[in-house]
């Protein structure tokens, strides 16, 4: 069978299954369309967390990252697991007791006040915004790269899919949906991280594999260092940001990750407070499954790579002989080869081999004497510090590629390469529809009916609720086709909001019985312009990184903005009248268990 | 609502105490021997890895997983002591 039809096979396949749960699952209330009937099991609320936490972000970037960066990709793998420690302890049992539908709705009632509630809303909505147009366009490009579609035909397809399922079944539909997306994606990731472990190492598991020994007698990660520093390439288990930038990096992406309304909104959907914390533990394990294989298909991939282009000798691999993978890559886009020395070889070491930020080739529509893509911004000169690495780099790779060719470049069997490609979908979809549904229910709960209009009847919610979730699908289908151009900095902006604004309010809220309407107002507000005002100033406002704040980058600033945060909130709680007796008798009560309300089964 | 307020304080601080003692092990997993420390231990061999390398790469994944287990644990026991469990 040949690869587009077992692809069509596997992407087809899980759509129908998609459909099928969402028809299954439609929701008749607004309790249901908000948080699934307040009724699912903790297990498949866990695999549901996972799947919509776990973005096309997760699924095609992060092996890449790591397998690019080494060492300090460690703050991602730490940041994006550890956060669930913070939510399982400090936020979900107690927000649940509480018994709201949404973030806002929790901020607006705890402090009473419909300003805090707007802030919240207008944060969970930047945040998922930001969020959500990486994940239409990550289905718009794994549909252009298996299925040779348009990524703009590829974009409005998984539009219309979510669109379904989001809008028909609401929570309910998309916590059974996001159950069978995590089941395809975690087969999709693992799968071939098998393969590749056991092709490499002789281990199965990749979390033994990167520690095993090759047949030269060195371990994989001790090849991986020496590889990587005779091309000149910094050491791959060695760091290069400094100890104060990686730590508040990782405090920023475990905040944040503790403070992201689409996360925490799925700890509402269980029935009991005990379950709040099973769920935290059970969504871990999932997630583990996959982060914990992270690390090994990185280093495999990139042992792989180098060692494919460079062959065996380490001098590198005449083009003509060059195995299909990389001409397929480079037609996609995502490779490039630029003959600086004039030799027909292609090499691959240290350095830019294109004249660009990130090195990124500009392709024209020309062929080269060898047949490879011609660019209009290669370098010309062959330099290169001898005493570094043995050539001039000639290839541009993009981190992508660690994932989503790996299948090839290790040779794996097509229906391995069409499941990574219906797992990538899965991943970009499953988060896609969490975020919409907290799109909407900021808008028709948090907005119409308790701001705007209190005396809307539930089935008027529940249309405005819908409503909202197909504008919402609208505007991220159209930041799918037209993606702002800074889409990696925009995702920190989005971390760094909740771990500035939404985290550290929730905490106070529930931790500090005295934190009154004006200390949280104040607080939120500090936390939201200064991590901004940073971000900005660095993206867009010609800030450069000499300038960083005692050496903190911009990805890091969240947590400066998050102490600056709690300091002000503190601070002007004390000058101001404590909160009402009865506010101060439910924070009393939010941190007992019993009485969450009776769950309604469905 | 059965619980008095005297009872109702020495559960909150029993549950605090719980908080503490495994965000301290949280916060020494990854932050102590994945960034701070990590040089003194990466010169450990551990399996194959660096240790200070795999703690930050596998290790606290590993050890977050166990911790919020072993609270979820502590807290059902607690819940029971105090009967405030659903």
């Amino acid at each position: 069978m040949s690869l587009d039809l077992l692809t069509y096979l596997f992407i087809g396949g899980s759509f129908a299954l998609y459909i099928g749960i969402a028809i299954w699952a439609r929701a008749g209330s607004t309790k249901e369309f908000y948080v699934a009937g307040g009724g699912v099991p903790p297990i498949a609320n866990g695999m549901a967390t996972a799947a919509d936490w776990m973005s096309a972000a997760s699924f095609i970037s992060l092996a890449g990252l790591i397998s690019f960066v080494g060492r300090d990709g460690s703050a991602y793998l730490m940041g994006w697991t550890g956060g669930y420690v913070l939510l399982a302890l400090l936020l979900a049992p107690y927000l649940r007791k509480f018994g709201k539908f949404t973030v806002p709705d929790f901020v607006g009632d705890r402090y009473g006040s419909s300003t805090a509630r707007i802030i919240a809303v207008v944060c969970t909505i930047v945040i998922s915004f930001t969020y959500v147009a990486g994940q239409m366009r990550g289905v718009g490009i794994v549909f252009s790269r298996y299925l040779h579609v348009d990524i703009n035909t590829g974009v409005i397809v998984g539009m219309a899919i979510v669109f379904f399922y989001a809008v028909l079944g609401g929570m309910k539909g998309i916590t059974y949906t996001q159950v069978a997306q995590y089941c395809v994606l975690i087969l999709a990731f693992t799968v071939p991280a098998f393969f590749l472990s056991a092709q490499i190492t002789g281990h199965f598991l990749p979390q033994f594999g990167l520690g095993a020994t090759l047949e030269s007698g060195q371990s994989v990660l001790a090849t991986l260092d020496q590889l990587s520093v005779d091309l000149g390439f910094s050491q791959y288990t060695s760091g290069k940001k400094s100890t104060i930038d990686i730590f508040f990096l990782t405090v920023a992406l475990m905040c944040g990750t503790a403070g992201l309304p689409h996360v925490i909104v799925r700890f509402f959907t269980v029935p009991r407070v005990k379950d709040a914390r099973t769920t935290g533990g059970y969504a871990l394990i999932f997630i583990a499954l996959l982060y914990t294989a992270v690390p090994g298909v990185a280093g495999f991939g990139r042992v792989n790579l180098i060692q494919e282009v460079n062959g065996p000798q380490n001098t590198g691999t005449a083009y003509a002989e060059m195995p299909s993978w990389f001409k397929n890559w480079e037609n996609a886009g995502l490779l490039a080869w630029n003959d600086r020395n004039g030799d027909g070889i292609v090499q691959y070491a240290a350095g830019a081999a294109f004249d660009a930020k990130k090195g990124k080739p500009a392709f024209i529509d020309e062929r080269g004497e060898h047949g490879q893509r011609m660019t209009s911004n290669a370098k010309t000169d062959a330099s290169f510090d001898a005493a570094k690495q043995p050539f001039a780099n000639e290839v541009y790779v993009d981190r992508d590629i660690m994932v989503l060719a790996n299948p090839e470049i290790a040779q794996l069997p097509g229906w391995v390469i069409a499941l990574v490609a219906a797992g990538a979908v899965a991943a970009a979809l499953s988060t896609a529809a969490g975020l919409l549904l907290v799109i909407s229910t900021a808008i028709s709960h948090d907005l119409m009916k308790k701001t705007i209009n209190p005396n809307i009847s539930d089935k008027q919610e529940l249309m405005y609720a819908r409503l909202a979730a197909v504008v919402a699908i609208c505007i991220a289908g159209y930041f799918g086709i037209n993606p702002p151009g800074f889409v990696a900095q925009v995702v920190a902006l989005a971390f760094g909001i909740a771990c500035a604004s939404v985290f550290p309010t929730l905490m106070l809220g529930i931790f500090y019985k005295r934190m009154n309407t004006q200390g949280a107002i104040a607080g939120m507000l500090v936390g939201l312009v200064s991590t901004v005002g940073y971000m900005w100033y660095f993206v867009f406002g010609g800030g450069n990184s000499a300038d960083y704040f005692m050496g903190i980058s911009p990805g890091g600033f969240g947590t400066v903005g998050m102490i600056l945060h709690f300091i002000v909130a503190l601070v002007v709680a004390q000058m101001t009248p404590p909160p009402s007796e009865e506010m101060q008798r439910i924070v009393e009560d939010l941190r007992i268990p019993r009485g969450a309300g009776v769950a309604h089964d469905h | 609502m059965s619980i008095s307020p005297e009872q109702a304080q020495a559960y909150w601080k029993e549950n605090l105490r719980i908080i503490y003692t495994y965000l301290a092990v949280w916060f020494v997993a990854s932050y102590g021997c994945g960034i701070l420390f990590v040089e003194q231990l990466d010169a450990i061999q551990f399996f194959g890895f660096p240790l200070g390398f795999w703690f930050g790469q596998q290790g606290s994944i590993f050890v977050f997983v166990v911790l919020i287990w072993m609270y979820v644990a502590s807290m059902n026991k607690l819940d029971e002591k105090y009967d405030v469990h659903e």
